[in-house]
């Protein structure tokens, strides 16, 4: 046997004939920092300093004024919105199926057919979505014609729920399947009722990863584009639309620097909102794991 | 961050419940209680598909039938045709899925391994993404691409772009599962065989989570086949560009509905399948 | 509880199981994983329907009474306190649900908390407590809604081995303090025997045997039970008239109309004595050390005689002076002795 030499903190590559590679153990990561580099922080280190510039080059502040100025306020005000109905509705329903698939069979059918639906349904929202919709309840619906569907944001609301359960049942199911089934067992043990369980024990529990899986269904609405898009292009209802035509008109560059406005605009938004997201995460892990 | 259901995991507790039953009264109110939201939510979800299939075997005139939009799907002419942005968007998930697990894959094992410290950024780094949204992501991306646009590459070059909008959801399906093996005590049983590191990644890690390498695998692919912010900013012609551009020259064209069923049809059983392939995997192992 | 069952499926959990416990008692269920003393605890709690027979807490039938409505204060394995409430707030919750107001509520969590010696943890969380601690307030917390019965779970399961022992002591202690009639379950044999006014020994969803400890322990009433608790040497021998003659020597039997013939006799190591044998000759009681375990004050010395192994239950001192290869003549004290029937060995419990 070889005679035994203590291993080197430093990871050292496989040694090859003569030559020795030594290189920090954190080298393995530079394929993917390379590209994250590139790609992500790049992109997004771009818009965020443009945001900051006049069209000449120069350092200028004025366009952080712009989003809450209308027209552009109006936009800000019109995504929060269109958020805040869909996230609710999306976290509440989504909450309840979700307890439904969690009460059941661990192992059963049901479950495994409601998650990869959910799975299946929260990627495909986009444009596919909105045209389902417009088959089924649009002008010429198979179900019924809403006449309220192409009115903003009732209309667009709907077509966004319906992405929206999906994920929150994706994301808050560990956490409901993270309540023991012993705290219901001691507590009823101990005299509660139902509510009484879901009052004291059950949803303070809960609250965190409720929030902050509906904090997640808020950022994943704002963000959304290709369905609003789809639904209807003709009048920028949403921060993301405006962005687009921001871009792609011809008007000039004026307008680019406001889509880097209206995007840092974003930035900043969602940012905020995944804190608390990650935050609310960090104290549900806690008592669910 | 969150752990998020991956397809195929049951929660850590089942396997270890022996039978423990229920209250007869509690489980009444229950069963009750499952029946009235699965109805509900089974319709909700089925009410729009169901209309996607039925519109999808619409003729010309409304009220008519005709299977004409499933063969369509093959022979729309476009311009451009239907098959190519098909192409394009198969061959970008497959470019994606293959690149996202190239670089993710590798580099969260030998994180897990060698560089623990550098895991909580790293994982902030994955997530970025979802925080970032897309069409933010577009504005920066824009010069690039149109740099690139001035050496008339295709479509397929958005496969950088699809790999970033894929890493949090595969991140996510890969710490699945690899929190579901003891990796250190694998890759130190291997390397006190003898194995070098290329091997314990390849030969002894990779292999032991290879459900969650699927799921990862096909959530990206789901993404760049569903993918319409990017490629329609940019101006590039996918599948999703492909249908809203048919939907604008022709309003309710049904071939919209076979080819989105397809996709969707397609996904699911996917998804479901992998599901219960991990399953038997993991009662073989008992 | 009487002619209580209950079935999952094809599996028969319970089969007509009766049990009475008397007010102020400590009764445990002892028995292999799968018996059925887990489900007749939680039939008893309410947490789950019994599919037959009745169940009667003072006087009163609460058969039919869901689990909240019962007045039993129960203690599970781990994992029952609720990690958002401070122990005080764990303690105090039963309280609560009785709408007792909050002075008085806290007076009695103090109380509690005092009793199992953790009044200075009150305001930490769960996770900031040792598994000993924990289960402690979940005793508390089951205490303080001054239940009719305390039921216990296997609490001590998850515990390391040392605070295991403290732990069961002080339960003990508080119940004979605090007076309250309790049904106690576990698969540990040496918690059931130290603490309990009686023990249940169950197999496959009946008592074989429900009597006090030193009962249990010296007067087995059935094979399954006598190599369940304890260690057991099996020794072929015959069984004519009231006794039964293993390798030469008559025994008397514990049920004297055993029926005459070959059985094999259940002989404890205590009961087996070692002296060194200097002759040469081999007799049916004569044998060689294999080995030694060394227990503590105890040894348990494993003796080859030929056609069988014994083991013999000696002071420390006396096994170190027998050490492995010496050659002993063997002594078995005639304490009535079981029979079995059956030559399949059973599993030994540690």
């Amino acid at each position: 046997m070889v005679a035994v030499t203590a291993t080197t903190e430093t990871g050292a590559r496989p040694v090859r004939a003569r030559r020795r590679l030594r290189l920090p153990a954190w080298f393995g990561t530079t394929p993917f920092l390379a590209y994250v580099a590139i790609f992500l922080l790049l992109p997004t280190g771009i818009v965020v300093v443009n945001a900051f510039r006049s069209p000449s080059g120069a350092l200028n502040l004025s366009g952080l004024k712009a989003p809450f100025e209308s027209p552009d306020r109006s936009l800000f005000t019109g995504s929060i919105q269109l958020c805040l109905i869909s996230s609710v509705l999306g976290a509440v329903l989504g909450a309840i199926l979700a307890y439904a698939i969690a009460s059941g069979d661990p192992d059963g059918a049901v479950r495994r057919l409601y998650i990869a639906v959910s799975g299946v349904l929260a990627q495909f929202g986009g444009v596919t979505l909105a045209f389902a919709f417009v088959v089924l309840i649009g002008p010429v619906g198979l179900l019924m014609h809403a006449s309220w569907f192409y009115t903003f944001p009732w209309g667009i609301a709907v077509i966004y729920t319906y992405f929206q359960v999906p994920l929150m049942v994706l994301v808050f199911l560990p956490a409901i399947d993270g309540l023991k089934v012993q705290w219901r067992e001691a507590s009823e043990s101990m005299g509660a009722s139902a509510w009484q369980y879901w009052r004291y024990v059950g949803g303070p529990l809960l609250a965190p990863a409720f929030l902050g899986a509906a904090l997640l269904l808020f950022a994943n609405a704002l963000s959304a584009f290709a369905t609003i898009v789809a639904w209807e292009n003709q009048i920028a209802y949403i921060v993301p639309q405006q962005i687009y035509l921001a871009i792609n008109s011809e008007v000039g560059l004026s307008n680019v620097n406001q889509a880097d406005v209206l995007a840092l605009g974003m930035i900043i938004l969602v940012a905020i909102i995944m804190t608390g997201y990650a935050l609310l995460q960090r104290r549900a892990a806690r008592w669910l794991r | 961050m969150a752990a998020v259901t991956s397809v195929g995991e049951a929660p850590l507790a089942a396997s270890a419940r022996r039978p423990r039953g229920m209250q007869a009264g509690r489980r009444r109110r229950l069963n009750a209680f499952r029946y009235v939201v699965f109805t509900f939510f089974t319709l909700f979800f089925l009410l729009p598909l169901l209309a996607m299939l039925r519109f999808s075997f619409e003729g010309s005139s409304l009220g008519t039938w005709s299977a004409s939009a499933w063969s369509e799907i093959v022979s729309y002419q476009g311009p451009p045709p239907l098959l190519s942005a098909v192409e394009i968007s198969l061959e970008l998930g497959v470019l994606t899925s293959v690149v996202t697990l190239a670089l993710l894959v590798p580099t969260m094992i030998w994180i897990r391994l060698r560089v623990q410290w550098i895991s909580r950024a790293f994982e902030f780094l994955c997530l970025l993404p979802l925080t970032i949204p897309a069409i933010v992501l577009v504005v920066g991306l824009a010069p690039v691409y149109n740099r690139i646009r001035h050496y008339e590459l295709s479509a397929l070059m958005l496969f950088w772009a699809y790999v970033i909008l894929a890493l949090p959801y595969a991140y996510r399906a890969l710490a699945a599962g690899l929190n579901a093996i003891d990796v250190k005590t694998l890759s130190e049983a291997a390397r006190s065989l003898g194995a070098r590191w290329f091997t314990v990644i390849f030969r002894v890690i990779a292999p032991n989570m290879w459900q969650a390498i699927l799921n990862a695998l096909l959530l990206s692919a789901a993404l760049a086949l569903g993918e319409f912010t990017i490629a329609y900013t940019l101006l590039y012609n996918n599948l999703q560009v492909e249908l809203y551009s048919i939907d604008r020259n022709t309003p309710n064209a049904s071939v919209i509905f076979s080819t989105s069923l397809t996709a969707l049809i397609f996904t699911f059983l996917l998804l479901l399948i992998i599901s219960y392939a991990g399953r038997r995997r993991r009662r073989g192992m008992r | 509880m009487e002619g209580l069952s209950r079935r999952y499926g094809d599996v028969v959990a319970l089969d007509g199981l009766d049990l009475t416990v008397q007010p102020g008692e400590l009764v445990t269920l002892l028995g292999p994983s799968g018996c059925g003393k887990t489900t007749t605890l939680r039939l008893l709690a309410g947490l789950e329907d019994a599919d037959g027979g009745q169940i009667t807490v003072g006087g009163s039938d609460v058969t039919r009474l869901p689990a909240s409505k019962r007045d039993m204060g129960m203690v599970f394995q781990a994992y029952s306190l609720f990690p958002h409430m401070t122990a005080r707030q764990n303690v105090a919750f039963g309280l609560r649900l009785r709408r007792i107001g909050s002075a008085e509520r806290d007076k009695k969590a103090v109380e509690m908390l005092e009793l199992v010696g953790l009044a200075e943890q009150a305001d930490r969380y769960p996770h900031q407590l040792s598994g000993g601690q924990q289960q402690r307030v979940a005793l508390a917390r089951a205490l303080a809604i001054e239940p009719q019965v305390l039921l216990l779970d296997e609490p001590l399961s998850a515990l390391d081995a040392k605070v295991r022992a403290q732990l069961r002591d002080q339960i003990r202690r508080i119940q004979l303090d605090v007076g309250i009639t309790t049904l106690f379950v576990t698969h540990d044999q040496e918690e059931a025997l130290a603490i309990s006014d009686r023990v249940g020994v169950m197999q496959g969803g009946r008592i074989e045997q429900l009597a006090p400890p030193t009962e249990i322990y010296s007067r087995p009433a059935t094979a399954f039970v006598a190599e369940f608790v304890g260690l057991t040497n099996r020794l072929a021998g015959t069984v004519s008239g009231s006794t039964v003659t293993v390798r030469g020597r008559d025994l008397p039997l514990v049920d004297i109309s055993t029926p005459p013939g070959p059985a094999i006799a259940l002989i404890r190591p205590e009961a087996v004595t070692l002296a060194s044998d200097s002759s040469s000759e081999s007799g049916p009681l004569t044998g060689t050390v294999i080995a030694s375990t060394f227990l503590g004050a105890t040894s348990r010395v494993t003796v080859d005689l030929g056609d069988t192994t014994i083991m013999a239950q000696l002071t420390t001192a006396d096994a170190v002076a027998l050490p492995a290869g010496s050659r002993v003549s063997l002594t078995i004290r005639p304490d009535p002795v079981l029979v079995s029937a059956d030559a399949a060995p059973a599993a030994e419990a540690e």
